[in-house]
């Protein structure tokens, strides 16, 4: 247990830490679940769950009381033990890969210092990729051990659309790796710090009107990643593993009570991923735009006094803001699922092979180019064209 | 790596499920068989179609096989593309970038043969 902490102190502090970031993800899924339904109810022009608690609140605390009600049904042509082994597994990837996305800044007590996630890893998108891919045998493991032919299909399909997506989500990700030089999260998002700043070509430009953010450099990886996610955590319009008209439910069919809520964790926490990657590679992670974080800490430490206020205050600030980028990524998560249609099987694939697959790799090439010939030639205009050149500059860095 | 996390983390949600599962089962209680029907996989009141009964198509078999290959040509650039600035820096940038180039202008090669050769059409 070394690399938890030098004295009991911090292991105790990262062990609870660990546990706090875990119950943190499971408890927000009835928060999700509540957004959702209210959400998809005033899409439709309609009220929703408004009768438990102030605004349906406690909707989902009564609709889980209602499931450890639930009998607990196994098929007889069912394999038992992967039966129930699968809404276990269900839930160790989603958690797991999670805990190693960066909050907020670290915190310093003293001599010790805490980073706000579950754990930091050197190679944290290489973890979070492998970790989360698990999730295919979760439901190959739900399809199989049901031993009904609709799970069968429906995992098959999930399993192949995963697969699939991977691959167009790995490859977005190499972009991004590139224009960072890093695998580490939290470096990358340090390296967001700031005023966009685009260096190469022998010019340097400054542009002080916006955040020094990931989506500029790489504005394709972002929009094949996020769609690329969806696939992976089978939400519409990427959810033909459960397709109702044609599966029935897909590789959760058998189940239901408290062995389908775990599923629904699992998947809201593969959301929530996408989510965290989304604000870490591509919207600045918890750092607030024109901030730095040391700017902050000097505020604490005016207004506060002490140094330690100052810290806690620092982490709580960035951890409100990463939380502000996250949610606002999962309502878009949400509210693209009640407003796309399905797509058909064959559409689907095509899709990730034949449309996302080469726009990535394009996207890879371009990147590798532009940097390579940034660092390698400069470009030298005629006196009038520089003129005009920097009239354009000047008007979009002015302050 | 902060091994010891991950496995105290991953036994502890293991630990957990497995919790909830029995606690359900406890409220719940174990359904009852009132009848033969009841505890049989779902079907829409005809005979039972089993898992084995039911045919699968070779083409998920062929994408995996793809993916597989495709997914190990993807993890062999991330190590290029994470030391790419490094190897700018200590001037043989040339040299990786045109050989990455030859390994992409592969990778490309063999999607094009992929699509072309009808492994992707579903039907």
């Amino acid at each position: 247990m070394t690399s938890m902490g030098t004295s009991s102190f911090e292991i105790t502090v990262n062990i609870i830490k660990t546990l706090a970031v875990f119950l943190m993800m499971v408890q927000a899924v009835p928060i999700l679940v509540w957004l959702e339904r209210r959400g998809s109810a005033f899409i439709q022009n309609r009220f929703g769950p408004n009768r438990v608690g102030p605004l349906g609140l406690v909707q989902l605390l009564a609709d889980a009381v209602k499931f450890l009600h639930k009998e607990d049904f196994v098929p007889d042509k069912a394999n038992r033990f992967l039966f129930y082994a699968a809404p276990v597994f269900a839930l160790i990837p989603a958690s797991i890969a999670y805990m190693a996305i960066p909050m907020s800044t670290p915190l310093i007590l003293g001599e010790s210092r805490f980073l706000i996630q579950g754990f930091e890893i050197n190679v944290g998108i290489v973890f979070i990729l492998g970790i989360s891919s698990l999730a295919a045998y979760t439901i190959l493991m739900a399809g199989w051990g049901s031993g009904s032919k609709f799970s069968l299909m429906g995992a098959m399909r999930a399993s192949a659309q995963i697969i699939s997506y991977e691959l167009a989500l790995g490859l977005s990700i190499v972009g991004v790796i590139m224009t960072y030089g890093t695998f580490n999260l939290t470096d990358m998002i340090t390296a967001q710090m700031g005023a966009l700043n685009f260096s190469g070509f022998g010019y340097t430009t400054t542009i002080s009107w916006l955040p020094n953010w990931g989506i500029f450099y790489q504005p394709v990886a972002a929009v094949i990643f996020f769609a690329a996610a969806f696939a992976e955590s089978n939400r519409l319009p990427f959810d033909l593993a459960e397709g109702e008209a044609e599966l029935v439910a897909g590789f959760h069919t058998e189940y239901g009570g408290f062995k389908m809520l775990m599923f629904f964790i699992g998947e809201y926490g593969h959301m929530m991923i996408a989510a965290g990657l989304m604000t870490t590679f591509f919207f600045g992670g918890y750092l607030i735009p024109y901030i730095t974080p040391d700017d902050v800490y000097q505020f604490g430490l005016n207004n506060f006094g002490s140094e330690t206020a100052a810290h806690i205050f620092n982490s709580a600030v960035h951890f409100l803001m990463y939380n502000v980028k996250f949610a606002l990524f999962l309502w878009i998560f949400i509210h693209v699922r009640w407003t796309l249609p399905r797509f058909r099987y064959d559409q689907l694939m095509d899709l990730g092979w034949k449309t996302m697959l080469p726009w990535a790799l394009g996207n890879t090439i371009v990147t590798s180019i532009v940097i390579f010939s940034a660092a390698y030639f400069s470009i030298s205009f005629p006196p009038a064209v520089e003129d005009v050149l920097k009239q354009i500059f000047k008007y979009f860095t002015r302050t | 790596m902060p091994l010891g996390g991950i496995i105290f983390i991953t036994v502890f949600i293991a630990v957990f499920g497995v919790i909830l599962i029995y606690l359900a089962r406890a409220i719940g209680g174990v359904a009852k068989r009132t009848s033969k029907a009841k505890m049989e996989i779902y079907e829409c009141g005809i005979e039972e179609i089993e898992k084995k009964d039911t045919k699968v198509s070779v083409k998920f078999y062929l994408t995996a096989i793809l993916f597989i290959l495709f997914d190990i040509e993807i993890i062999f650039m991330y190590p290029w593309a994470v030391n790419f600035r490094d190897f700018i820096a200590s001037g043989s940038g040339a040299f990786v970038f045109i050989s990455m180039m030859i390994f992409l202008a592969i990778f490309i090669y063999g999607l094009w043969w992929e699509i072309k050769s009808k492994a992707l059409e579903w039907d």
